[in-house]
């Protein structure tokens, strides 16, 4: 099949975080600062995305403003003509730094939330003073006039802080807020028992956010990501695979999407090696699940194939044993009604505690059996 | 959308050639809007200094088109945009 070019990359441009959520994006096996590409690395990066066709870039971790080069990065990405986004936790930022990054030409701020009061954005990033450095660092962020969108990350612990989240994201500015129920990929993974939302509240969330968007229409909009397994469709992940957006990982290893490594059959080009546009083009992992023609049945003559493309590849190598197979989320997976039974499962677990995300190159935690 | 609101894009929004597709695109905060030509002409004449009464007049000569069918036409995308915090009114 024929792809077409991405539109969008996430630059993961370091796996060092301050913070140690426990649903953490990163994979498992986190990369270690030596092993980071260089600034220059990262700026050719940048110049051959835009060639390639990217227009939208992504500055993501880890914490981003842990390279201290960011403002250095931002000004590479705006040169090479990046529509350049900043996906940060605020801290590491200062008023300095983020007037740096205005010079730089920053476009856009995500700024994370883990929680609406100090005791839960705290205990969730495990970082203490968080969430009071993270008010000032959106004061901040107000007073330059940068774009801001709020994401709200959310699961057992805090889904009854979404409307105070809502809210905050009027009282912030924020054009945008991203309210999304934590996936389970990862780190995510390890902590189901403490973070699976109940089917009830769930429910509650999609209710709020319906209601939130005709009362703020103009004022702000909610993008929403839903608890899947509590869904009937699987979500449409990353567009389809290999069809609109690309991951760079810390070591400059090139993804079909954050957590493409948990295949494990699925081998990465990397960007040191290989000029991205090969790697995009020809990888043999960007075209092992592009299009619909690897899918197998009950995707293969599905009505909803070019629409949700079959779902998650890496939920479907974690929860049925094969990427390949369609995302157990979907009513038509033999593994639905199993699913749906451990989310509940899940959910009613008592007393599970979180287990965080570790630094790179630091042992991984279990959770207690 | 009255004759007398002023359409601007605010910051973070703006218009982009996009070399690889050979089109104009809209960039704005996680979205990319691909522009036809008549959205594209609309959005160039946003200035944050002319009412969207003079914008339209001002295509009307341009374009050698009713100004009522122009205003009709690019109030409905104005809207939309304003939905989507894609453009400011003053």
């Amino acid at each position: 099949m024929t792809a077409r070019p991405p539109i969008a990359m996430l630059a993961e441009l370091t796996h060092r975080c301050p913070l140690a959520c426990p649903y953490c994006s990163n994979p498992v096996d986190l990369a270690r600062q030596e092993n980071e590409l260089s600034t220059a690395e990262w700026s050719d990066v940048f110049r051959q995305a835009a060639d390639l066709g990217v227009l939208q870039l992504h500055l993501s971790g880890g914490e981003p403003a842990t390279r201290r080069d960011l403002e250095e990065l931002v000004q590479a990405a705006r040169d090479a003509g990046l529509y350049t986004n900043l996906i940060t936790s605020g801290i590491g930022l200062t008023e300095r730094r983020l007037k740096a990054l205005d010079d730089a030409g920053l476009d856009h701020i995500q700024l994370s939330l883990q929680g609406t009061t100090p005791e839960m954005a705290d205990e969730i990033g495990g970082y203490k003073g968080g969430y009071k450095r993270k008010l000032m660092v959106a004061e901040w962020i107000a007073a330059i006039g940068f774009p801001l969108t709020l994401n709200a990350v959310l699961h057992r612990r805090n889904l009854h802080q979404l409307p105070r989240a809502l809210e905050m994201a009027v009282e912030m500015g924020a054009r945008r807020i991203e309210v999304a129920t934590v996936q389970f990929h990862g780190w995510a993974l390890k902590n189901r028992d403490a973070l699976m939302p109940t089917r009830t509240q769930a429910e509650e969330a999609t209710r709020i956010v319906t209601e939130a968007r005709a009362r703020l229409k103009g004022t702000l909009v909610i993008d929403y990501v839903p608890a899947d397994y509590h869904s009937d469709y699987p979500k449409r992940c990353m567009g389809g695979w290999g069809s609109t957006g690309l991951n760079v990982a810390p070591d400059g290893v090139v993804l079909p999407c954050h957590a493409a490594q948990s295949i494990p059959h699925l081998s990465f080009d990397n960007a040191r090696e290989k000029p991205l546009s090969d790697i995009w083009y020809e990888g043999r992992a960007f075209n092992a699940y592009r299009g619909t023609d690897w899918m197998p049945e009950p995707c293969a003559s599905c009505e909803r194939k070019e629409v949700d493309f079959g779902g998650c590849r890496c939920q479907a190598m974690a929860l049925a044993g094969d990427a390949a197979a369609t995302d157990p989320v979907c009513v038509k997976s033999p593994h639905h009604i199993d699913l749906q039974a451990r989310a509940e499962a899940h959910a009613a677990a008592e007393g599970a505690p979180l287990v965080y995300r570790s630094a790179p190159g630091k042992p991984v935690p279990e959770p207690a059996e | 959308m009255s004759p007398a609101d002023i359409p601007a894009l605010p910051r973070g929004v703006r218009l982009h050639w996009d070399r690889v597709r050979e089109t104009w695109v809209l960039l704005a905060p996680e979205r990319t809007v691909t522009l036809d030509a008549v959205a594209h002409a609309i959005l160039s004449e946003l200035d944050g200094i002319r009412s969207f009464g003079e914008i339209t007049a001002a295509l009307a000569a341009k374009y050698n088109a009713p100004q009522e069918q122009i205003a009709a036409d690019s109030a409905g995308f104005l809207s939309a945009m304003h939905d989507r915090r894609f453009l400011d009114l003053r």
